[in-house]
């Protein structure tokens, strides 16, 4: 098993939901917390497990807004893990999800310089490196509904652009839907193969705004109202 | 990447201790300018022990967490970090064994205390290298993902030995010559080495780009928003950047106290044996060498930075 989040980047609005849902079920989690510096300061800062960025691809008027959610990608080949002194990281065997041992970590920083994502970040407060468990104390807590055991990102997003599952298996959802949609991994030449896909935005036709035909009742009485009303 | 003052001075102190260990050594069994005395070698090794130690607990005070520190020494087979930590501290048994060895001078024991040093030695030289591993093995790091790290490291830990021992020998009164001449080559290499990483890492190849980052290859990318009000994390850490001019000034700095005038210097040591002289110069190259430890972290770039705007890194 190999589970993952598959993130579609055509339907992203980018508003930052997963990103405080993460923070808010994650800050009572198991690597809790999730350390604020100077939440209500002039310099607000803390630990985060995703973050969001927002790109333009293209230029302008050719271009496109994308909205760029990004956590762990739970990489098959782990540089973090290849690289912790202390075998505080590790990668499960049975679902390759990567964790940090809070009890093993040292706080030496090596695993965040190991990974390309920028998917680590170290807790000032505990001296411990923190990440995304992919909810780890969700996904098999046997007490919540099955459709609630998943991560709480991907429960809370209003666009469906998340989606989690097991990415070894051809025919689960997750899969499918990275083949249809020709998913992709990020940085792929530094050779980590990350679990995590991203879904390209789709070539969609613009939907037609003008010559829609000839107008109905509405849109007559819409025009003589116009008329009739000085803007 | 955020230069962290304690990972500076730990490379560097322990780097010429190490260095001094292993050409004090090599200066022992061939006897080089008449041979140091058996107490003058254990006082010499002793002062590269200190080094060592100094530059090992600057390297824990980095840790956010040195607690867990111990642990350090589980991960042996894959860590590089691991593996420094275990060398250096196999080095320690061999290299105390040597000392004792050579103060009590004992005849009968002349080939198990020439064993142990030279044991020694050699984990002085794999710990070295090892420390050039840590940061060579990153892939996510251009500037430090080459072979050129680990010689670098290797021969500014000897350069900096080098004059240390120099210094040693001045004090000891020995002939200064071959002391002189190894110091001499040292910094050379150094200097060469030096010189053919700053010309590599000019250039950057074939490296990531803000477009792999993403994915989108087809167009332009550019950042909007970072999507954080303040700084991260991942900005303190590898947000720092140098200003080229900045950099261009102390790559001078590093060129002039680290190898030019150690060099220059190197000939009136030789020629009038001064311990005052010799410390000097090891001051200046230690100087010179804490610059270039500095530019080493301040002028690498993580490709963490393409998610932040960076158009290559």
């Amino acid at each position: 098993m190999r589970l993952g989040l598959v993130i579609d980047l055509d339907v992203c609005v980018g508003c930052h939901a997963c990103a405080v849902a993460c923070k808010q079920w994650n800050t009572s989690g198991t690597t809790a917390p999730l350390t604020d510096y100077q939440p209500y300061g002039a310099e607000p800062s803390g630990v985060w497990f995703n973050r969001i960025r927002h790109y333009e691809v293209g230029e302008y008027p050719n271009s496109k807004t994308i909205n760029f959610p990004m956590s762990c990608m739970h990489c098959e080949d782990a540089a973090c893990v290849t690289v912790c002194p202390t075998g505080a990281s590790y990668k499960r065997a049975e679902d390759g999800i990567v964790l940090v041992d809070q009890d093993k970590c040292m706080g030496c920083n090596l695993c965040s310089w190991a990974c390309p994502y920028g998917a680590r970040e170290l807790d000032r407060e505990s001296g411990t490196m923190k990440k995304c468990t992919l909810c780890i104390d969700r996904i098999y807590d046997q007490n919540l509904p099955i459709e609630d055991r998943q991560p709480v990102c991907v429960m809370v997003c209003p666009a469906h652009a998340r989606m989690f599952g097991d990415l070894d298996d051809p025919d689960s959802a997750v899969s499918l839907t990275v083949r249809e949609r020709e998913g992709y991994q990020l940085m792929p030449e530094l050779g980590y193969k990350p679990t995590n896909q991203y879904l390209p935005p789709r070539k969609a036709k613009p939907i037609p705004t003008e010559n829609m035909g000839k107008p109905g009742f509405k849109e007559r009485l819409k025009s003589l109202a116009n008329k009739i009303v000085k803007r | 990447m955020h230069p962290a003052f304690s990972v500076i001075f730990f490379t560097v102190s322990s780097g010429a201790g190490f260095g001094l260990f292993a050409l004090l050594y090599l200066a022992d069994v061939l006897k080089l300018g008449g041979g140091l005395s058996g107490e003058q070698v254990a006082a010499t090794g002793a002062m590269a022990l200190c080094f060592i130690i100094a530059g090992l607990l600057s390297s824990v005070a980095h840790l956010a967490n040195p607690k867990n520190a111990w642990r350090a020494f589980s991960r042996f087979r894959t860590s590089w970090l691991s593996r420094e930590g275990v060398f250096s501290v196999a080095f320690f048994p061999f290299a105390f064994g040597y000392l004792v060895l050579s103060w009590f001078a004992a005849p009968s024991l002349e080939v198990a205390r020439l064993a142990v040093g030279g044991a020694a030695t050699l984990l002085a030289w794999i710990t070295i290298f090892s420390t050039g591993m840590i940061y060579a093995s990153l892939k996510t790091i251009r500037q430090w993902n080459t072979p050129l790290v680990p010689a670098n490291y290797l021969a500014m830990g000897h350069a900096s030995g080098a004059l240390m021992l120099l210094a040693v020998a001045a004090w000891a009164g020995l002939a200064l010559l071959p002391f002189a001449s190894i110091a001499a080559s040292f910094l050379i290499l150094g200097a060469l080495l030096k010189a053919i990483y700053y010309f590599w890492i000019a250039e950057p190849g074939a490296s990531a780009s803000i477009q792999t980052a993403t994915g989108f290859t087809r167009a332009q990318v550019k950042l909007l928003d970072t999507g954080h009000t303040h700084g991260t994390f991942l900005t303190e850490e590898f947000g720092f950047q140098v200003a080229r001019r900045y950099a261009l000034a102390l790559k001078v700095f590093v060129f002039v106290a680290g190898f030019i005038l150690p060099l220059v210097m190197l000939g009136s040591v030789a020629g009038q044996p001064s311990l005052l002289l010799g410390s000097l110069i090891t001051g200046l190259a230690l100087l010179g060498l804490v610059a270039e430890r500095w530019l080493f972290f301040a002028e690498a770039r993580h490709v963490v930075n393409l998610y932040h705007g960076s158009q290559r890194c």
